[in-house]
């Protein structure tokens, strides 16, 4: 697949996403999440087009469900997704909606949209691994990932699962909040607070430095499951 | 052992039998999973009192290949958290077994919160969903049986009302007594209220049948004996909201002149009183009494 060998670059994601959206239009949803889903699947996550079925794979659930396109940009770029597929988006036919599918979209391991079910699916998933104490082979466990937005985290199903992850100590779970200062009646404190307090280890960086993103993800955090602030414009 | 107690007592061994199977609970039923849970680290997961967190997390599991099996009492089972049981479930194409217990005024004292006449209606709108309503204890043994080896979508609605007898769970229609060529119809009983329906129409000239299958239905099964019938009249008692499967029943029943009648919680109004679940099932018309005099007009004898 050539197409997709020539378009697998960071720099490439605005092309990509243009075979969605047209070069006009650019959503704030959709790009304010595409720093932290590349750094993700660029650097941190142990996931493959190869290993997207096997059971000790790290996951990245997209729990903001709106403004896909980064999301399946990144798809595109790792080769999850044929990149003609981009193409079809939002039609009938097309696996690639505005929200995405997980039964329909290769890659995805959830179907969202409506708000707040990613997280308590994470902790689920996260616990299922841990019960079943799946491993790989050099021993690491493998680690589940919500991606949330700061809107998102008023839904009240978000906070039922974040103090339970936390009394648990989920330390295989980790969600990064996407900040864009988009929610209406704000986070006194701070988002990170709202973890911190539940027991979780809450780090709080650019969500446009791939550096500090790459460090606030990977950095160990025995014990506690992670929170990543991912500060952007609004 | 009632249907509460069978039920822990069934999962208990097949938690033991089957790696897959985990419990996902809301602070309710805790102390029944004692034993399993110290033997099975991480597979009994009580969340607290976070019933959207419980149907969520349930997803997760069976996301990762494990068989989930969620119980509360079914208002906060099935309606508080309806959105999870549609999105973190059927959509996500996950499985999980929704054990609940309450059925529709089991707490009657409760008063209104504690009770969901609705939830099979509910289940009804979403697709793929087995549900069993038993009869017996040893009916939800038998329900268990069949719905934890699978992937598929199953909820099971305890009840504290039961029959003296177990039938089989069969998926089919089971023949209790079957009326004359020119008997004046067919009353298929679901669940608890079969006892009482054999008594109401024990005078009656009718074929009663019996499932605890109510999803999917066996429309095979009812247009066989509709046809058998000396009319094709339908009555169904189901210990649920009234009229909850007039739609199965029009459908097994749409190639011949027929007429129906449910028979079920009332739907006009939301009673606001207390006492025992008897007294409720008057009110509803789900006594023996009630079921004979609705039997009687509807037949039309």
């Amino acid at each position: 697949m050539t197409t997709a060998a020539a378009l697998s670059r960071y720099a490439d994601l605005p092309a990509l996403i243009g075979l969605m959206e047209g070069d006009e239009k650019h959503t704030e949803a959709a790009h304010s999440t595409l720093d932290v889903v590349w750094v993700l699947y660029d650097r941190v996550l142990a996931v493959t087009p190869d290993t997207a079925e096997a059971p000790d794979r790290d996951r990245f659930l997209l729990s903001k469900g709106h403004g896909p396109a980064a999301f399946y940009a990144v798809l595109a770029a790792k080769g999850f997704l044929d990149v003609p597929t981009l193409r079809s988006w939002a039609a009938f036919d097309s696996p690639l909606g505005h929200h995405p599918d997980r039964v329909l979209v290769p890659g995805a391991e959830i179907g969202s949209g409506s708000l707040g079910h990613g997280l308590p699916l994470g902790l689920g998933t996260a616990l299922g691994l841990r019960a079943q104490r799946i491993r790989r082979p050099d021993g690491a466990e493998p680690r589940v990932v919500v991606l949330v937005g700061d809107r998102e985290l008023h839904e009240g199903s978000n906070h039922e699962a974040i103090a339970v992850a936390g009394r648990m100590g989920a330390d295989n779970l980790t969600v990064v909040a996407v900040d864009n200062a988009s929610s209406g009646h704000g986070w006194p404190g701070g988002i990170g607070a709202r973890f911190g307090v539940e027991g979780w280890e809450a780090r709080d960086v650019s969500g446009r430095d791939h550096d500090a993103l790459y460090e606030a993800l990977t950095r160990p955090h025995a014990g506690r499951p992670l929170a990543v602030v991912a500060r952007v414009r609004p | 052992m009632n249907m509460r107690e069978t039920f822990a007592a069934t999962v208990d061994r097949a938690m033991d039998e089957d790696p897959r199977v985990a419990v996902v609970l809301a602070a309710i039923s805790t102390e029944m999973f004692r034993a399993p849970a110290s033997r099975h680290p991480g597979r009994v997961i009580d969340v607290g009192i976070r019933e959207q967190a419980m149907i969520g997390v349930a997803g997760g599991l069976a996301l990762t290949g494990m068989r989930p099996i969620v119980h509360s009492y079914a208002p906060f089972l099935v309606e508080r958290p309806f959105e999870q049981v549609k999105l973190d479930l059927g959509h996500q194409d996950v499985g999980a077994v929704l054990v609940s217990i309450g059925a529709s005024y089991d707490a009657s004292g409760a008063g209104r919160t504690h009770q969901a006449p609705g939830d099979v209606a509910l289940f009804d709108s979403l697709p793929g969903w087995t549900v069993y309503a038993p009869g017996h204890p040893d009916e939800v043994r038998d329900a268990l049986a069949a719905a934890v080896p699978g992937e598929h979508r199953v909820y099971v609605r305890l009840s504290e009302e039961a029959n003296r007898a177990p039938m089989p769970v069969s998926g089919r229609l089971s023949v209790l007594r079957t009326g004359s060529p020119r008997s004046a119809g067919v009353v298929v009983a679901v669940g608890p209220m079969l006892d009482r329906v054999l008594e109401a129409t024990a005078d009656l000239d009718v074929t009663v049948a019996y499932t605890a299958t109510v999803r999917p239905f066996d429309r095979e099964g009812l247009s066989a004996l509709a046809g058998a019938a000396g009319n094709a009249d339908v009555l169904v008692v189901e210990p649920y909201l009234r009229g909850t499967s007039a739609h199965e029943v029009a459908g097994a029943l749409a190639d011949r002149r027929h007429r129906q009648l449910g028979l079920g919680v009332a739907r006009e109004h939301e009673v606001r009183s207390y006492g025992t679940p008897a007294r409720h099932a008057r009110v509803h018309g789900l006594d023996a009494e009630g079921i004979a005099k609705a039997a009687r007009d509807f037949f039309l004898v």
